[in-house]
């Protein structure tokens, strides 16, 4: 199980650039590895830092959050507000016990479907090297709170 | 809830590295998922049948296709459950090809990623609600902000249509830099010529109401509903009087101290003036910065001479305001200065042609003003120190662009046309002149462009010459040339009487300050930023705003009218329809749970929130709130990531839809 650990990736990206530029890797066939799992909203602007706490808490070991690049945003200034979040949230994670190195943040606009593999492989590798993300699973443990997997049975 | 899921092969394109069936047979297995199938193409007319057949026979409430992007079938599967009874919004899409079977290699890999999207979509579609399209009525009148040839062509289309079109130019003619043209390429005819008539079409319109000398000061709303003001600036000149006669241009004793801006400086003007003798309208404007009465209050030559007493001295600035349902904007461009610029500016200037400071060193503009038959010259081939006709002349390409050290990288694309151009006017004109052109590359794409430069080259003899020019310095009357043939590798010093530059074309200096008003984005250059390079290349980001001509990249004629009339088209696709149907993704505010703290409001890049006063029957004031004009909100959820208190949602991207998302991922 440890030698071959393989990083589970939650990717908030923003429809507009980071989403069709992996649209575009897509379709230019750019391959890369399998193991992040895309949540679309509609900017970056929109992502409240619990979305990242809770991919924690739901067993993400790597985060990534992926929008336009300055200047090119969508909707004028969401990537901005999104920066200036993150600046302070990086902070905080460490505060609440999280690595915060497994959080990855970048620009990718909707003509980069390269840059999107390279970064999306990039994480990967960062957080394969530092090894599966445990504090929040022991801190369910300890404090004996069940995660939370909706309404049904899991599947596995 | 009652879930059908299901799974498109597309053909092979998905099915090749994810089993289908597989895919199919887990999802059956999802909490609330009561109906799962797979099919070869989803998107055909028996898959869609497929689709509403279940929902029919199923009673389904929500729908997952696991397919392509939902930016390709989204609409397509929505409108498909649509027919079927159910509400579009409960539709949501996986996608399995450009994120998954188009990616990776490895079945086993491909398909367990593919059930997780699965799970992700039908978690989140548990959450979705049915929701209406926003309807919002539109007012059928177009704003154009420019007259030059884009904003001429853009109005004269909308018009034409039928429609209202507010005109605002902010010289006291329309016209823009066509106007100042000699000749055009590829066909060498006279701009004036053709455009005048289109000029006096403008003023003459019933649909166009024209407003010159005028400025957009402010804009408010959104697509379709806009209001606009507008800073109708001073004339001096009450415009109902006027007859365009000129006696007060003729009569005004100030010649010399302004500089002719349509002749670009190469002239003088009076105080009092219409900037060329076709100016539409044909009224003058007084230019206060010179004129002896604003300066002395003595003179009134012009009021003495004025038979319809329409000058008014005590005239001031007016503001009007408009309502249109799409704007237009058609600001065009400036041409880069090679004098030394400030510290702050982007650009850098030419120390190594003189900064600007060698009278016999001139712009492109001013070319066209010297070979004009309308010119300071009168069409005569002089230059503009001593009047002397010039036998060896310098045409010098890619000044400003292409140079990264200058601070432009991109190129200005018409200027391989236009010294083309001039070089041939200059030999139409000075049968034993030589003209020589320093070029980087010929770029000469378009419908009979290249053949024109070979024209140049084969049959007017102009000598191009592949180099830089490094140098120019001015020894008795000559301006020396320094520069290298890099196709002979030789040195080249040329002793011309006269050089062109072929300057950058470069934004309007108030382009960024304008899109700011107008709530669009713009490149570091200061040009407009269109939503896709691609497949909409006239509209903005902001709804109800399209572009024409130059102010968006460097284009020539043709272009730019071709831009005009799709910005025209875009705006009349939008006065179709009396209402205006948009995504309902906006922000909504619980207004029990809002504390009136406004760092919505704060964060909202569109002002779509404002404060909204709650009151009791008595009008007693109980709280105040958050108010979002879902006309104005875009649907980014800024606000909602921002407020503390969870009290904004953006509708369609709810927190727990993603939350949803997020705890299915416990499942991967």
């Amino acid at each position: 199980m440890e030698e071959k650990f393989e990083p589970k990736i939650a990717a908030f990206v923003c429809n507009w650039c980071t989403y069709t530029g992996a649209d575009l890797a897509g379709t230019s066939r750019l391959k890369q590895e399998a193991n992040a799992r895309l949540i679309r909203v509609p900017c970056t602007g929109r992502i409240d830092p619990v979305f990242v706490i809770k991919a924690f808490e739901n067993g993400a070991d790597g985060v990534l959050i992926s929008g336009c690049h300055p200047g090119d945003c969508h909707y004028n200034a969401g990537n901005f507000h999104a920066r200036r979040r993150w600046t302070m949230f990086k902070n905080l994670l460490e505060f609440v016990g999280i690595d915060s190195t497994r959080l990855h943040f970048s620009w990718v606009s909707a003509s980069e479907g390269k840059k999107w593999v390279s970064v999306v492989d990039g994480v990967i590798d960062s957080v394969r090297a530092k090894g599966p993300f445990t504090q929040f699973k022991k801190l369910n443990k300890e404090h004996e709170i069940p995660v939370q997997t909706g309404e049904g049975v899991s599947t596995k | 809830m009652k879930i059908g899921v299901f799974v498109c092969h597309c053909g092979e394109n998905i099915g090749r590295t994810v089993d289908c069936p597989s895919v199919s047979k887990a999802c059956a297995s999802f909490p609330g998922v009561v109906y799962s199938e797979d099919y070869k193409y989803m998107c055909s007319d028996p898959g869609q049948n497929m689709i509403k057949q279940a929902i029919r026979e199923k009673g389904l409430d929500a729908v997952v296709v696991g397919s392509c992007s939902p930016h390709m079938h989204e609409r397509t599967f929505r409108k498909a459950c649509e027919s079927a009874g159910i509400n579009p919004y409960m539709v949501e899409i996986a996608n399995l090809r450009e994120h998954c079977s188009w990616i990776h290699d490895d079945i086993p890999q491909a398909t367990k990623k593919a059930i997780d999207l699965m799970r992700f979509a039908v978690e989140r579609v548990k959450f979705n609600t049915p929701l209406q399209t926003i309807k919002v009525p539109v007012t059928k009148r177009t704003l154009v902000i420019g007259g030059g040839i884009s904003g001429i062509q853009a109005a004269l289309d909308v018009a034409n249509a039928g429609f209202e079109v507010v005109l605002v130019e902010k010289e006291p003619s329309i016209g823009g830099h066509m106007s100042q043209l000699s000749e055009t390429f590829p066909t060498l005819d006279c701009s004036q010529c053709i455009l005048t008539p289109r000029m006096v079409e403008v003023y003459q319109h019933p649909k166009i109401k024209l407003l010159s000398y005028s400025e957009v000061e402010n804009v408010e709303g959104f697509i379709g509903n806009f209001k606009v003001t507008i800073r109708r600036k001073a004339k001096s000149v009450k415009e109902d009087l006027c007859t365009g006669c000129g006696l007060c241009a003729e009569k005004c004793p100030i010649k010399k101290k302004a500089f002719s801006e349509f002749d670009e400086g190469l002239s003088n003007r009076p105080a009092i003036y219409v900037p060329f003798p076709q100016a539409v309208p044909n009224v003058p404007v007084i230019d206060r910065s010179v004129c002896t009465y604003f300066k002395t209050g003595k003179c009134e030559m012009c009021k003495k001479v004025c038979g319809r007493e329409a000058i008014d001295f005590a005239q001031q600035d007016t503001f009007i305001t408009e309502d249109v349902g799409s704007i237009i904007v058609a600001t065009g461009y400036k041409l880069y200065t090679i004098d030394k610029k400030p510290e702050t500016s982007i650009y850098k200037g030419y120390g190594e042609y003189g900064y600007g400071k060698y009278k016999d060193v001139i712009n492109g503009l001013q070319f066209e003003r010297i070979a004009s038959a309308s010119g300071p010259t009168s069409g005569e081939m002089l230059r503009p120190s001593d009047k002397k006709e010039p036998k060896k002349i310098v045409f010098i390409q890619c000044v400003g662009s292409r140079d990264e050290s200058k601070g432009i990288s991109y190129c200005s694309k018409i200027c391989c046309m236009y010294t083309a151009k001039h070089a041939m006017l200059y030999k139409h004109k000075v049968h034993d002149g030589e003209a020589y052109v320093f070029y980087m590359d010929i770029r000469a794409g378009g419908k009979n462009y290249d053949e024109f430069v070979r024209r140049a080259i084969e049959e007017d003899h102009v000598n191009y010459i592949r180099g830089r020019v490094s140098k120019i310095t001015e020894e008795d009357g000559k301006l020396i040339v320094k520069g290298e043939d890099t196709i002979a590798g030789l040195q080249v010093t040329i002793e011309a009487d006269l050089v062109v530059l072929a300057t950058a074309m470069v934004a309007q200096p108030e382009a960024s300050k304008l899109a700011q008003t107008l709530g669009v984005s713009y490149d570091k250059y200061g040009y407009f930023q269109e939503v896709h390079p691609k497949l909409r290349p006239v509209e903005t980001a902001t709804g109800g705003i399209f572009l024409a001509g130059a102010c968006h990249s460097p284009r020539d004629i043709p272009e730019c009218v071709a831009m005009a009339s799709a910005a025209a088209a875009k705006s009349l696709v939008l006065f179709g329809s009396d209402m205006l149907e948009r995504e309902p993704i906006v922000a909504k505010v619980d207004e029990s749970t809002c504390a009136g703290c406004m760092y919505c409001q704060k964060v909202c890049a569109y002002n779509a929130i404002e404060k909204k006063e709650i009151r009791d029957r008595q009008g007693k004031l109980i709280k105040v709130v958050a108010y979002v004009n879902s006309g104005l909100c875009q649907g980014c959820g800024t606000c909602n990531a921002t407020c503390p208190s969870k009290s904004v949602e953006l509708i369609g991207f709810k927190d727990d839809q993603i939350f949803a998302q997020i705890n299915a991922f416990a499942e991967v």
